[in-house]
């Protein structure tokens, strides 16, 4: 287990909507967060690694206007982006920026103010999600992309909604605790069946919201980490891959075959295997989008995601608690953002300092962060 | 010019696989196929990225396929406000190849199984442009 670059230090603002802040200060309240309690000066960091999902931005390359208003200058800045897992391809970029050799310190920043737009323009970006020449002119959407998933995995499997409408009740639960979530309601298995369509099977609670919001990740070298924070949370596997944008030439239609391949990379990377996995965060953009990673990262067996939730595995206390923050689902889902909130959640819980629940002495934690309707997948393990 | 007759909506003007519209104008959904290697491609392409030849030629997708996956859409995006509900669906056709469109609104949703068999038809929208659907077979 190679313990080379760590996390020092993890930061995220509250996701909200109406948050009555712009994207510079949004990310300026991530990366405060970030460097609080750390031996280190802004100055000090070498580079900084900017993330969202262009088509909800307003200022064109806002990787220099952000490193400004952080006082990054004149260190190097540049822009990723994997749409909704921009922020984990950014921890990986920074990984490699440093285990080079070519930056000691770096701070990844993701953001999105989805709200910066209006709701037809957010329409019209949500006809352009799929593949443009063969997929948008019939009205595809990623929900609609998302419901395809879940009506075959139903169909092969035998999976209800009821069962997809547990996984939202247990993020639910969660996203009442956690104060930086959007949605801090606690629902019930009838709330969410009674709620309405979407895009069948899916409904409005099998989804996830638009937010706004910020996260910020500080990375540093093994010989800087020790020096820069008490507790250094390790990066100790990565695994990242793409699946065709296209549905008609994706693999597979019950899982997400990018996710499954990031997962075999970021086991065989780190020299763990599922079962050392003491908790995890998963990319639940949709409820289906959670029962899939249970089988993806292998958690369950293909099929068999749906008894996991049944018997209530992925709460505190199962065998391998999930999204114990409240997901994607209660958090909203600030594209850009997301993946450094997940990877926050998960060195909070490595240090002990869980906000919405403890996993009492867990020393391995995953995050599994997806681009667009499975197209890029990223899984990251974690380790004190 | 002419691939922006595909489809209610469309991004697309300028592509070398635009003889799929004149297709759809004749009757015809077509895949692609590279003539170097044999391998068909749906979504249509003009270029080959296994053995990089562009010499391709079309390839009528026919025949009874089945109907993989499917979703009932309530929401659309912008251009299909007054569209909804629409179905699309994915359904797969001999010998092999996948194809994602829509599915005939008028099947009432009960009726819908995946594995049910279906055909894919060109069918004519609003202002001349042109589409295809899934047809209960």
């Amino acid at each position: 287990m190679e313990k080379s670059v760590a996390i020092v230090g993890a930061g995220q603002t509250v996701f909200s909507r109406g948050c009555g802040q712009s994207v510079r200060e949004l990310c300026f309240e991530a990366f405060r967060e970030a460097m609080d309690g750390l031996n280190l000066k802004t100055e000090d960091i070498e580079a900084s690694v900017i993330c969202s999902a262009p088509e909800y931005d307003k200022q064109r390359s806002p990787a220099g206007v952000i490193a400004e208003y952080l006082n990054l200058v004149p260190k190097p800045t540049f822009y990723v982006e994997t749409i909704c897992s921009s922020s984990s391809t950014g921890l990986r970029v920074g990984y490699a920026l440093i285990k080079s050799g070519l930056h000691s310190v770096v701070a990844v920043v993701g953001f999105q103010k989805m709200s910066e737009i209006s709701s037809r323009e957010a329409a019209e970006r949500m006809g352009r999600g799929g593949d443009i020449m063969w997929e948008s002119p019939f009205g595809v959407t990623m929900p609609a992309g998302y419901a395809m998933y879940a009506r075959a995995h139903m169909a092969a499997y035998g999976t209800k909604p009821e069962q997809l409408a547990r996984i939202r009740v247990k993020n639910s639960s969660y996203g009442a605790l956690n104060a930086r979530a959007t949605f801090r309601k606690a629902l019930t298995e009838e709330d969410v069946m009674k709620s309405a369509a979407v895009t069948l099977p899916l409904k409005t609670y099998d989804c996830c919201a638009n937010a706004d919001g910020a996260s910020c990740i500080i990375l540093a070298s093994k010989e800087e980490a020790a020096r820069i924070a008490k507790v250094p949370i390790w990066v100790l596997g990565l695994g990242a891959a793409t699946d065709s944008t296209t549905l008609s030439n994706k693999k597979l239609y019950t899982g997400l075959s990018c996710a499954r391949e990031a997962a075999r990379q970021a086991y065989e990377m780190a020299g763990v295997g599922p079962e050392d996995i003491d908790v995890a965060e998963v990319h639940d953009c949709f409820t289906i989008a959670e029962m899939m990673a249970y089988e993806d990262l292998g958690f369950a067996r293909s099929g068999e995601g749906s008894r996991l939730i049944d018997e209530k595995q992925t709460y505190i206390g199962g065998k391998i608690p999930v999204n114990i923050d409240g997901g994607l689902l209660s958090k909203g889902h600030p594209i850009g953002a997301t993946g450094g909130s997940q990877l926050r959640t998960i060195v909070k819980q490595l240090r002990g300092q869980g906000e919405t629940g403890q996993v009492e002495g867990a020393k391995i934690g995953l995050v599994h962060n997806i681009g667009g309707v499975g197209i890029y997948g990223n899984v990251t393990i974690l380790g004190r | 010019m002419g691939f922006e007759k595909f489809g209610a909506v469309s991004f697309t003007t300028e592509t070398k696989t635009a003889d799929f519209v004149t297709y759809l104008e004749k009757g015809q959904v077509v895949a692609s196929r590279c003539k170097k290697c044999g391998r068909t491609y749906f979504p249509p392409r003009a270029d080959c990225a296994d053995d990089f030849s562009s010499e391709m030629e079309w390839q009528p997708v026919q025949g009874k396929g089945k109907l993989m996956t499917y979703t009932i859409v309530s929401y659309g995006p912008s251009g299909f406000e007054n569209d909804t509900p629409y179905i699309l669906a994915l359904a797969e056709f001999p010998p092999g190849v996948r194809v994602f469109g829509r599915l005939d609104k008028g099947i009432p949703p009960e009726e819908i199984k995946v594995g049910m068999e279906v055909v894919v038809t060109p069918v004519t929208l609003a202002e001349g442009k042109l589409s295809y659907q899934f047809n209960k077979a």
